[in-house]
């Protein structure tokens, strides 16, 4: 193996060889093709939109709520639809959108940026996509015959238990959880073996990019997370539910504690699983567009790996009112403030690289900056709310609903507009409109600040949270409906970005593998890349490798034997098989039935067996193509 | 003009105003609980929102500083400004991050100082004891006593003595439910299978309005609370009639209207005291027209209310267990009078 110095990256070496990984790397066409695909670009992208979809259906459950709310004693929307509206909107967006979306990106980006032709695990990123769609689809196949969940996204037994909440609706919920969390996982495997595994020749660890890291660290979380959901929803609830266990019951020694307690172990980390990649975006970001690498690289990833550790031990603050002894909840109040300062540290190597960089201001840096703006808020009225005291009387309010969407979309939602901008030409080979741009920016920006802070007030006056309507007499009607006025602005600033993603898909300006002049390794690749990503696998020379003067950059095209190096690679499986959907559709199908009747469980998991054995089932001796 | 006037009262009620009404308010504190609860809000407030303005200033700047320092020179070509740069810059990141775990670790002392302060207000007059028990959609109240002739039942609102500490024994018969009136103190849970225990105190006579704050199901916006403080002979006057049974019917009307509620269903689930209507799953009634509001402070406690209550509480209150019972032309009028003349 030889390190050759030219040609460039990406640039065809040799006709025969493109040919070559054309051939392995190829979709089978037509309708075959859509079920059988494997490229992460595919699905990742397929993630994306996906998860766009349900972002818009959530914003949509969003604003009919806010219409309700708008005045006093409303009588638009009664409390049965209206406890379904807020149970979905809140587990579209946590479930079906922001995490998969977060994942959709990491399954797109991550082998890019890590110099490598696919994720480890490609059937089962499949299986992972498919799982997710079916679980969606479940979900609002209930919501749409009037079976939604309305016991709140949380699903605090006793209330959503047998006695409370008979009938269906609960079940859907927590069985579309089984959905979510096994897609999940499955991704998390994937990019875990994929960073750690995967990475271009040159990459250590130290040259990882940094919105790697964050999916690294995501991943993580998610592995350690979401068996805590399975263990609340389906253990403790369904099985409270389906077979009358009493996990949940006081009168038979049970403790509706157990359940919150096991909820927010999850619950608590859920936020970060959704937020850690958007601090990686953003670092993205900035390091492109103010041109220097981004300050502080080892704060910022140690911030990163300490925010994935802190964050499984704040869970109490969401139970601060459940009366649990003082001295344990202390610890949750310092615990909750430390991780303040992990997000305080990016903030400030942010504002570093900005400051020593030279900025241009295009529409992903304004998202940058809406995303400082809004985020830096979210985190300080957090920091209140670790304040067991303070806690006590906005816990539950709207203030704690400011609070939260201030977080979730300033520290998530805005990083991923200004992601968007960011990799459309990646994604599509083509520009998004940068005036446009800034104008749906500004909308945004605006229509969410009207929307969420009146909200903070709103809760300290006394406003509960999940209440379909209020007198007149609390006075909360002017603040209401100013946040509804909010509302609609941001609506149309979705309306103004799918516009523009839909006009430059075909009429923007042709951008070229780089149009921005980035460092990391996806921008070596052509736009949109090919199913392979690069004809000859890059090697990081630097931990922006696009950023070394072209003479100095290397490809790999062999395997060298004079000095120690390993080069982890393994055959992909680049057939495209349809096992993975076929598998997660008979697990899909045994999930569903299982709702209604549980003894579907066993011919559920028996299909499923057979799937797997289609799927593992060895089909030529191994490294002989056809 | 009347458009931009209109918007123009409109911000000044949001400004000034926050949202009008001050009798659900966590910034009008008028017990020692929540007052010492806003003193810790507006410490974070102002000390948070100082932090917060200096970060938005120092990114503005950091943007539209000249960008043609000396430093700025080997950018284009290596991605990294000078070495020089780069260690002030370092110095000024650490620092802040120093500074940052100082002030979290101010505010953590101010927040853990208030809870500690919190917890010893309580036992230190002699005070009363109430239990609450959350229902679905409604406050069970009792006024302990160790004599058991002297407890007082009632619901939905609760009379205390100015001054003096009050005790909460909070449970619930069902699901989750928490007790807010953010005017006296925070919230706590009411769990199932548990006590949670919680004091309130009323610095001044007046009346403040709690909501519960754990959503418990599909009427969770319509289970309010209203606590009453009153001067100590007011409140022992008020404990006295509310000890008292019902009062005899003085008309014939009221006659007719006991007869009916005896006759229907209403005894399966409500409580009379000195009639033989013994349910216990619903509001005791035997003060009912003493009480401010109906239906767990849905409607304002007037004889036209409870007649719409009593007719159709599907349609007050949609989802809530009040059976409907059809009752004949004729029976509302003397029963409504009957339950009215419950003072």
């Amino acid at each position: 193996m030889t390190p050759v110095t030219e040609p460039p990256l990406g640039e065809i070496d040799d006709e025969g060889e493109r040919r070559a990984l054309e051939r392995s790397w190829r979709r089978r066409p037509g309708i075959a093709g859509w079920f059988t695909v494997t490229t992460h670009q595919a699905l990742g992208k397929r993630y994306i939109v996906t998860a766009f979809v349900f972002l818009l259906i959530g914003g949509v459950e969003a604003l009919f709520m806010r219409l309700q709310l708008a005045r006093p004693d409303n009588p638009l929307i009664g409390p049965d639809k209206y406890n379904q509206l807020f149970t979905t909107h809140g587990t579209t967006m946590m479930f079906l959108f922001a995490v998969p979306m977060m994942e959709g990106m990491g399954v797109y980006l991550v082998p890019l940026m890590l110099g490598t032709r696919n994720v480890a695990f490609p059937r089962l990123n499949a299986f992972g996509y498919w799982m997710f769609l079916f679980g969606g689809i479940f979900l609002y196949a209930g919501f749409l015959t009037n079976t939604g969940p309305d016991a709140g996204w949380f699903a605090y037994t006793p209330l959503s238990g047998p006695q409370f909440s008979p009938g269906k609706r609960v079940d859907i919920w927590a069985q579309m959880i089984t959905f979510t969390e096994i897609s999940a996982l499955c991704v998390a495997t994937e990019l875990i073996a994929t960073i750690l595994k995967m990475r271009a020749p040159g990459m250590s660890l130290t040259r990882i990019p940094m919105f790697c890291w964050s999916m690294l660290v995501q991943s993580f979380m998610v592995v350690f997370a979401m068996p805590a959901v399975m263990v609340a929803s389906n253990i403790f609830l369904l099985l409270d539910r389906t077979v009358g266990t009493h996990f949940s019951n006081a009168a038979e020694g049970g403790d509706p504690l157990l359940y919150q307690h096991v909820f927010w172990f999850f619950g608590h980390p859920e936020v970060y699983i959704i937020f850690i990649p958007a601090l990686g975006m953003v670092s993205s970001i900035v390091e492109t567009h103010t041109r220097r690498a981004i300050f502080g690289y080892p704060a910022m990833v140690l911030s990163l790996v300490s925010t994935g550790f802190i964050g499984f031990g704040l869970w109490v603050h969401h139970m601060f009112a459940t009366g649990l002894p003082q001295i344990g909840e202390a610890y949750f109040t310092a615990a909750s403030m430390m991780i303040a300062v992990a997000s305080g540290v990016q903030i400030f190597c942010w504002i570093a690289t900005m400051w020593s960089g030279r900025v241009h201001m295009r529409t992903p840096m304004y998202f940058v900056l809406g995303f400082v703006f809004i985020f830096v808020l979210g985190g300080l009225t957090g920091v209140m709310l670790a304040a067991i005291p303070l806690d006590l009387q906005v816990h539950d309010t709207f203030f704690v609903v400011a609070h939260f969407h201030y977080v979730l979309i300033g520290g998530a939602l805005f990083p991923l507009f200004g992601a968007f901008y960011h990799w459309f030409p990646k994604f599509t080979g083509r520009m998004m409109n940068d005036a446009l741009g800034k104008i749906n920016f500004w909308i945004l920006f605006v229509g969410f600040n009207l929307t969420f802070f009146p909200m903070h007030i709103l809760g300290l006056k006394g406003m509960t949270r999940r209440i379909y309507t209020y007198p007149a007499e609390m006075g909360w009607g002017p603040a209401n409906a100013l946040a509804t006025v909010g509302a609609c602005i941001i609506l149309i600033g979705g309306i103004v970005f799918i516009a523009n993603a839909l006009a430059s898909r075909v009429h923007g300006e042709i951008a070229g593998p780089d149009p921005w002049d980035g460092g990391t390794l996806e921008w070596a690749a052509d736009s949109p890349p090919r199913n392979y990503n690069f004809v000859n696998l890059p090697v990081a020379t630097s931990r922006y490798p696009m950023w070394t003067p072209p003479e100095e950059r290397v490809v790999v095209t062999g395997v060298r034997h004079d000095r120690r190096e390993a080069l982890v690679t393994t055959l992909m499986d680049a057939e495209p098989p349809i096992w993975p959907f076929i598998t997660a559709l008979l697990l899909g199908l045994g999930l569903v039935g299982a709702t209604f009747r549980f003894s579907w469980y066993y011919p559920a998991f028996g299909a499923t067996g057979i799937g797997l054995i289609g799927w593992f089932w060895p089909r030529r001796p191994e490294g002989v193509r056809s | 003009m009347t458009r931009a006037r209109t918007l123009f009262i409109w911000a000044a009620a949001v400004a000034l105003n926050g949202c009008g009404g001050h009798q659900q308010s966590a910034l009008d504190s008028v017990g020692p609980q929540a007052g010492k609860i806003e003193s810790l809000w507006w410490f974070f407030l102002w000390l948070l929102t100082a932090i917060f303005l200096i970060v938005i200033f120092a990114t503005l700047w950091a943007l539209t500083r000249r960008h043609r320092g000396i430093e700025q020179e080997p950018l284009e070509r290596i991605h990294l400004p000078s070495g020089e740069t780069e260690h002030r810059l370092t110095r000024v990141v650490a620092g802040a991050s120093i500074l940052t775990v100082i002030i979290l670790f101010a505010l953590l002392i101010a927040s853990v100082t208030t809870g500690k302060a919190l917890s010893e207000l309580g036992p230190k007059k002699q005070g009363i004891t109430v239990e609450v028990t959350g229902n679905q959609w409604w406050w069970y109240v009792r006024y302990l006593n160790g004599d058991a002739s002297r407890i007082v039942v009632t619901a939905n609102e609760m009379h205390i003595p100015v001054g003096r500490p009050v005790m909460l024994r909070l449970n619930s018969n069902d699901v989750i439910h928490s007790f807010w009136t953010p005017n006296l103190h925070g919230k706590r849970d009411l769990i199932p299978g548990r006590v949670n225990t919680e004091w309130i105190e009323a610095d001044h006579p007046g009346r403040w309005r709690g909501q519960c704050a754990e959503f418990c199901g599909m009427q969770h916006a319509h289970m309010a609370m209203w606590v009453i403080a009153e001067p100590e002979d007011q409140f022992e006057r008020w404990m006295e009639a509310q000890r008292a049974p019902s009062k005899q019917p003085s008309s014939a009307s009221e006659l007719r209207g006991r007869d009916v509620f005896l006759n229907n269903a209403c005894v399966f689930c409500h409580h009379i005291a000195g009639t033989p209507a013994a349910g216990q799953v619903a509001p005791d009634l035997t003060h009912v027209g003493s009480r401010l509001t109906l239906a767990a402070g849905t409607l304002p406690n007037t004889k036209g209310n409870l007649g719409g209550w009593i007719a159709d509480p599907q349609n007050v209150k949609p989802g809530n267990h009040m059976a409907q019972i059809d009752l004949p032309p004729g029976d509302l009028e003397p029963l409504l009078d009957y339950l009215e003349s419950l003072k």
